[in-house]
């Protein structure tokens, strides 16, 4: 709610979850958003739809190639240091194909795990130089534990966790805050296949203003709901034997 | 296939779910498996919002603004956009959805499809009144943009056209100059329906917004009458206050022993705060958006809406028949509403709003409902009046015919891919 400009950088600007968050973003304040994605026509609608939204924010569009090191390094210096950068794309690979197809599991492995630590590590030298900076980034809860339904995804989440970690270790004492998301099942378009079984899930809106109230905060970790904190805690700690009987 | 209900819970069908988001290939997104049919946010009563076993298109990820020009009012936007977005949106700007039904939480395709209606039909009309354009994709991949002077016949057939024309792609709005989110209004207590007339007529000049409630159990037909207009107000916006319907009773928590009693209360009630004073537009205009879930208060078998639009001449003897025929069975609801509607041609072929009196009134599920609706059902048509389409799930054809005489004008405009629950009781197919 400051009066200065925030100046934002999204990447993956299209996912349903991060297009919330700009929502919200445009709706509190004065920003600059810079929105990274892959798609110049799909990214444009999103951005079309924030300057209706925010009569007060700025709006800017970027792609790039989400898995080429240099292109990633490039856009990074290119777009100096925001006040926060929030790193939220990922797609849900279907596990069968992962197991039956080694391509499609490279692919799940790095555009939901390598590519976000990448993004991540090339604002992360902007954001040492400068003391400040906040940095948010999108696990899962499915990368608390693996588990077979997917675990390839899982695998992918839980790397981007542990980058998180030490990151926040590196930056423990400084004025740069490094936030680690995990959404539980939310109703997106990625999950869209996945709704056929019925148990309810949470909306983008209410994943997002979570996600926007921890960045604000710097909570260095948040389950969005929240609820999902405490049914993980019971996850991880279940020993394999009961685990592994689990049809999760 | 999933289980869909809507919002009456009378049943929930079958059907397969086709989640819309992008707008870049929406028409390889609705070109098969088919019939299919537009769902938004599923606030409709009946059976219109369904297709049981066809295909739902979910359009609520379509909920992007397009465009907005601070200077004319009009805003362009997707279908999936919720009216509630446009309110808070635009609010702070000083402008306005000029048409707003009961709840805000309905989406633009919605409100179009069912051309709602709000409390100022008197002086604004329908919702389909301030659509400007829109652009209609068909099952075939025809996009077809129309408006009240561009293709005027499909613009027509597509404003309460229950979706059967095909799919809102985007529609063009114009909203209207508010001084803010305030209203100042009067609320007026009335012993009968002769006062519910005199002061409806009274108010049509001077008033924006007018409604009321009826105690559907009294003999004479007495309410509350309420009517207000934009206020200009500094007063701070209230703190947002939302609860949530926990779970759904074994049984109808609303039956004639909890009615009567609450009936009196809120009549006396609003009599002891009669007079001026000023509201919130989101309390003014959205009463039950603060309890989410309220439908599920009528318990598991659900409930019926019962709404109809009768002339005025013979309006009040017609009201007066049907909250006979309701009180002597006993089984009304608290939720029932009576209001005018103004002199003004509807917009759509199958607009529900015409000049006169429209009474609403929800009714638990049970045996006997039906049987009195089938009295109320001969009122209506005695009357030359129509039951909204958004409302019913259960007139039968006949009535719907009588009451809905541009039918036969607006077949040829149904897209044959699109079918509903509804359109197959109402229109064979």
């Amino acid at each position: 709610m400051s009066n200065t400009t925030k100046k934002i950088v999204i990447i993956g600007a299209t996912s349903s979850i991060a297009e919330h968050c700009a929502r919200l973003w445009v709706a509190r304040g004065p920003v600059a958003l810079t929105l990274v994605g892959r798609d110049r026509a799909r990214i444009e609608r999103v951005a079309a739809d924030l300057r209706v939204r925010g009569a007060q924010a700025s709006v800017e569009v970027e792609t790039v190639d989400f898995e080429d090191a240099r292109a990633i390094a490039a856009l990074a210096a290119r777009l100096g240091t925001p006040d926060l950068v929030l790193v939220a794309h990922g797609s849900l690979p279907e596990q069968a194909a992962c197991q039956q197809d080694l391509a499609a599991c490279a692919s799940a492995l790095a555009v939901n795990g390598v590519s976000p630590v990448l993004f991540a590590e090339a604002f992360a030298a902007g954001f040492a130089a400068a003391g400040r900076g906040t940095l948010v980034l999108i696990g899962s809860v499915a990368g608390d534990r693996g588990r077979r339904s997917n675990y390839v995804y899982g695998a992918a989440k839980g790397l981007v966790t542990r980058y998180a970690q030490g990151l926040q270790h590196r930056f423990a004492g400084t004025a740069v805050k490094v936030v680690l998301v995990k959404p539980g099942p939310t109703d997106t378009p990625m999950t869209a296949h996945l709704k056929q079984g019925g148990a309810r899930m949470a909306s983008p809106e209410e994943v997002a203003l979570l996600i926007v109230d921890g960045a604000e905060r710097g909570t260095p970790l948040v389950y969005a709901p929240k609820k999902w904190a405490l049914i993980m805690m019971v996850i991880r700690h279940l020993p394999s034997f009961v685990f592994n009987k689990m049809n999760i | 296939m999933v289980a869909v209900s809507s919002w009456g819970r009378l049943a929930a069908p079958q059907h397969a779910l086709r989640v819309l988001s992008d707008r870049l290939d929406l028409a390889a997104q609705i070109a098969a498996p088919l019939p299919g049919l537009a769902y938004g946010m599923g606030r409709s009563y009946g059976d219109v919002c369904l297709n049981p076993d066809g295909t739902l298109w979910q359009t609520r990820g379509l909920d992007r603004m397009l465009a907005f020009d601070a200077r004319s009012g009009r805003l362009v936007c997707e279908p999936g956009v919720l009216l509630r977005d446009i309110q808070r949106l635009m609010m702070p700007r000083g402008w306005a959805l000029a048409v707003t039904p009961g709840t805000q939480l309905v989406t633009v395709g919605g409100a179009i499809a069912n051309d709602v209606h709000g409390k100022n039909h008197h002086v604004r009309g329908s919702f389909g009144d301030h659509v400007v354009s829109l652009a209609l994709l068909r099952t075939d991949g025809q996009r077809i943009v129309c408006g009240p002077h561009q293709h005027a016949g499909w613009f027509a057939a597509t404003v309460g056209g229950a979706g059967l024309t095909g799919l809102v792609e985007r529609a063009e709005l114009q909203l209207q100059r508010v001084p803010g989110p305030w209203l100042d209004t009067e609320t007026i207590p009335y012993g009968d329906l002769g006062e519910f007339f005199g002061l409806a007529d009274a108010s049509e000049a001077g008033w924006e917004y007018t409604v009321s409630w009826i105690d559907c159990l009294s003999r004479k037909g007495r309410g509350i009458f309420m009517r207000a207009n934009p206020a200009q107000s500094d007063a701070p916006e209230p703190a947002p206050r939302q609860r949530s319907m926990p779970f759904t009773p074994p049984v109808s928590a609303v039956n004639k022993l909890s009615l009567r009693l609450f009936n009196a209360a809120y009549f006396r009630a609003h009599q002891w705060r009669a007079g001026r004073g000023q509201a919130h537009y989101q309390g003014f205009f959205y009463p039950l958006d603060n309890l989410l879930e309220w439908n599920r208060m009528y318990g598991p078998r659900g409930f019926y809406q019962y709404q109809c639009v009768v002339p005025r001449a013979g309006g009040e003897q017609a009201v007066g028949a049907m909250l006979d025929a309701i009180r002597r069975d006993g089984n009304g609801s608290f939720l029932a509403v009576l209001k005018t509607f103004g002199e003004r041609s509807a917009p759509g072929m199958l607009s529900f709003a015409r000049p006169g009196v429209t009474l609403a009134l929800d009714f638990p599920n049970r045996r006997g409902t039906e049987a009195l609706f089938q009295r109320l059902d001969a009122i209506v048509a005695a009357a030359g009046g129509r039951i909204y389409l958004a409302k019913d799930a259960r007139m039968p054809r006949t009535l719907f015919e009588a009451g809905y005489p541009r039918l036969a004008e607006f077949l040829p405009y149904r897209d044959p891919g699109i079918s509903s629950a509804l359109s197959r009781r109402l229109m064979g197919s």
